[in-house]
């Protein structure tokens, strides 16, 4: 007990954060399942950061499973993928996540069909760096921890500026989750193949894959398969929220900060989740495209939880109908409960960004909805905070609307929504909301 | 298999929180406030009884009329109205007239909080300002003391508790005790640590228990309700000066020990300074604002005209306390230029 305590202790971490309770034992042991096809696919075209992808079938086409169906419209974009065989119903708009209408390829899987993935060229280590960059715009990877951002543009590093820190980031530190875990678990040479894309893009000198403690069985996986071949080292971290945020990590392993406004590239790092490094290694060598992804599907409201390889494209209404959920089911948000995006209805479908799927019922939705006190200036919120903001402060200016001095005096536009002050204020004061409102307010101003 | 046959609610992220809540924090502080609360009233008896009674009831009563007045839902439940009440009845001597002691608890709420806005709002420890205007509007009668332990504690009040309002007590000398704090200062004489520490002196009704004090903090501390750095800046500044005053002469200044015990210093660096509304926010802002309370309490009992300084030196830190939390403010992620930290 003293031992593992003081192990924990020399664990790295970064300052500040919370400790929400795990909520990952009921499907942490939970091995990925295959999820059936939906009756109709709904792939929205925009599931990255950035322009939606241009549609490259018409209405009635027949596609396979895996061929391309929309083609990247610019930079910051990428293409999409049939996640089955079948006939395209229509092109037309479907509701988001956010609520907004957006272009979308209705597709009909074909019942009979064998759904074997189509192949397309293979890209292999030994391609150029540009070839690997467009390989993977190519197979359609955004960044699958949750922010969806298009992983070819976060992997072009600019003439001036080098990488000598690659970060695999295993840490899974939203309560709930699970895909990371497993992805860690059962698709360990995938993630390896992938560093070697990753490393070959980037220039990097040296691998770390960081997992948190509480998944100590993957991070022994990991290092006892780790190729010699590979400068790569498994690095524990503590438990802590937002642990796999890409700043935190980074201060965690490295020591360094990224700089107010900045990048990780201004402090020589790159971070890549464990999942998109695990699907470049599954996708390049077969020139195939994501037309799936790992959800872990869960929350005291779901009958039958797990971690599924569900189908892009999955109405969120199929999705629960097959893993059940109870009679009191009262909030299904897409994510973590930290940072997860309450789903507006069940008419949207799973994107590649999409985590999690989590459900409540009645009791835990009650939870937040305690009455709202006047801040009582505790300092929880500017303990807790990882950006070493004053989130009280910042609340304040919020009911005024002060948005112009939040921003220039609080530095409002370094928060990057983890949500930890509304976690614990004790006045249940809706901070991280304000913020977001406030940001947008910011952002909108500074267009004009 | 069951499909969702409910509305759901949109709400927006965390969709979980830490269970704490403005309620559970002061209903523990209150809690916290239990054991010195009931050694008051085992140590002063009735008479300290009726004051903890009244200077509750009156600010209990103050904060619901307040609310209603002002036609918002009533605030008692959030229990910070009861230790403001608790917390400024510890702080008066144990046979104050019963009508000052609830004119005292109307102004701690009245003026010092419901004033300036109600819950979080108030700029200095409400129960400070209540008892800082009976110093000053009474100060015979706040500066009057029964002994502790007297026999007949349980079943007879000095003639000052029932007072008729708006007339002047009398005080007998028989009942009339001098803190160990004014003996020092104005008879040269010192009071046994031992003595101070368990209660066996006069002094207002809830200083006298410090242990049972130290116990209620930390109980605060690890149920992670209270700054620990407050009390401990404020004591170890405390600690710290008088110890050096004491070693360069030990017949003009009292031992640090004494000052330690001693008066008010306990329940003021424990559960008054900590008070979150008008404590600073940030860990080294609360580290500062205990050092400078400290050293006010030196400087006042020591140097100043009265022989306890504590309340007016945590007024002074409520007062500073804006000041150190716009001079001292986390430095924040990213601020560093990245050629400094690569």
């Amino acid at each position: 007990m003293l031992a593992s305590g003081l192990r924990l202790l020399g664990l790295k971490s970064f300052r500040h954060g919370i400790h929400p309770p795990e909520a990952k034992d009921e499907t942490s042991g939970l091995a990925i399942r295959q999820f059936p096809f939906a009756p109709l696919l709904v792939v929205p075209l925009q599931q990255h950061l950035g322009k939606p992808s241009l549609p490259i079938v018409r209405e009635g086409e027949r596609v396979v499973r895996g061929q391309r169906i929309a083609r990247p419209d610019g930079m910051m974009s990428v293409s999409m993928h049939a996640p089955a065989s079948g006939t395209v119903r229509r092109v037309a708009l479907a509701p988001a996540i956010s609520g907004r209408m957006v272009p979308a390829v209705y597709l009909e899987p074909q019942p009979g069909s064998t759904q074997e993935v189509a192949e397309g060229a293979p890209c292999t280590v030994e391609a150029s760096a540009d070839e690997i960059v467009a390989a993977i715009q190519d197979a359609g990877v955004v960044g699958l921890g949750g922010a969806a951002f298009p992983t070819h543009v976060k992997l072009k590093v600019p003439e001036d500026k080098h990488v000598d820190t690659l970060i695999i980031n295993g840490a899974e530190c939203e309560p709930y989750l699970t895909t990371d875990h497993r992805v860690m678990l059962e698709q360990r040479e995938d993630v390896f193949t992938g560093i070697r894309y990753l490393l070959k893009v980037s220039g990097a000198e040296r691998v770390i894959l960081a997992v948190e403690a509480n998944k100590t069985d993957a991070a022994e996986h990991l290092e006892k398969g780790l190729p010699t071949d590979l400068p790569a080292d498994v690095e524990v971290l503590r438990v802590k929220y937002p642990q796999g945020a890409e700043k935190m990590l980074i201060r965690a392993l490295l020591g360094r900060e990224v700089p107010s406004g900045g990048l990780p590239l201004d402090v020589h790092a790159l971070c890549v989740n464990v999942a998109t490094s695990a699907e470049i290694g599954r996708l390049l060598p077969h020139g195939r495209g994501i037309q799936e992804r790992v959800v872990t599907v869960t929350g005291p409201a779901v009958k039958n939880k797990g971690n599924y390889r569900i189908p892009i494209g999955t109405p969120l209404r199929f999705l629960l109908d097959h893993v059940g959920v109870s009679a009191d089911v009262t909030r299904v948000f897409l994510g973590g409960p930290m940072m997860g995006a309450a789903a507006s209805s069940l008419d949207i479908s799973l994107t590649k960004g999409i985590s999690g799927v989590v459900a409540f019922g009645e009791t835990e939705a009650e939870r937040t909805h305690s009455r709202i006190h006047p801040c009582i200036r505790c300092g929880y919120c500017v303990d807790a905070c990882p950006m070493f903001l004053d989130p009280s402060q910042l609340g304040a200016l919020a009911r005024n609307e002060e948005h112009d001095r939040m921003a220039a005096e609080y530095h409002l536009m370094d928060c990057f929504e983890c949500g930890c002050c509304t976690y614990v204020c004790p006045s249940h004061i809706p901070l991280v909301q304000h913020f977001r409102v406030a940001k947008a307010a910011v952002r909108k101003a500074q267009a004009h | 298999m069951a499909g969702v046959s409910k509305t759901l609610e949109i709400r927006t992220s965390p969709h979980i929180l830490s269970g704490y809540s403005v309620d559970t924090i002061m209903f523990n502080v209150v809690l916290a406030l239990l054991p010195v609360t009931a050694f008051a009233v085992y140590a002063f008896g009735l008479p300290a009884l009726l004051t903890l009674t009244v200077a509750t009831v009156s600010c209990l009563a103050t904060e619901e009329l307040a609310t209603r007045v002002a036609g918002k839902a009533s605030a008692l439940g959030d229990w910070s109205a009861a230790i403001t009440g608790l917390l400024y009845g510890l702080t008066l001597p144990p046979g104050l007239p019963l009508w000052m002691v609830a004119v005292g608890g109307i102004v701690s709420v009245g003026l010092g909080k419901t004033l300036f806005g109600g819950l979080g709002a108030n700029p200095f420890n409400p129960a400070l300002v209540g008892r800082a205007f009976l110093q000053a509007a009474f100060p015979v009668s706040m500066t009057s003391w029964t002994p502790a332990f007297g026999a007949e504690r349980f079943y007879t009040l000095p003639a000052s508790t029932l007072t008729a309002p708006l007339t002047k007590p009398s005080y007998h000398d028989a009942l009339s005790g001098a803190t160990p704090l004014a003996r020092w200062k104005f008879d040269g004489q010192l009071t046994e640590v031992s003595d101070l520490a368990f209660g066996a002196i006069p002094g207002s009704t809830g200083e006298t228990g410090a242990l049972l004090i130290l116990l209620g903090g930390v109980y605060l501390v690890a149920r992670n309700m209270m700054s620990w750095r407050i009390p401990v800046a404020i004591l170890a500044t405390v600690a710290c000066t008088s110890g050096i005053l004491y070693w360069l002469d030990p017949n003009a200044y009292p031992s640090p020990l004494f000052m330690l015990f001693s008066g008010g210093l306990m329940l003021g660096a424990v559960f008054m300074a900590t008070d979150m509304v008008s404590s600073p926010m940030t860990n080294a802002g609360c580290v500062v604002y205990g050092a400078l309370i400290g050293l006010l309490v030196v400087v006042i009992r020591l140097w100043g005209g009265m022989p306890e300084g504590v309340m007016y030196a945590i007024l002074l830190g409520n007062a500073v306390t804006p000041h150190i939390d716009n001079l001292i403010r986390p430095t924040i992620y990213g601020a560093r230029p990245a050629e400094e930290m690569s």
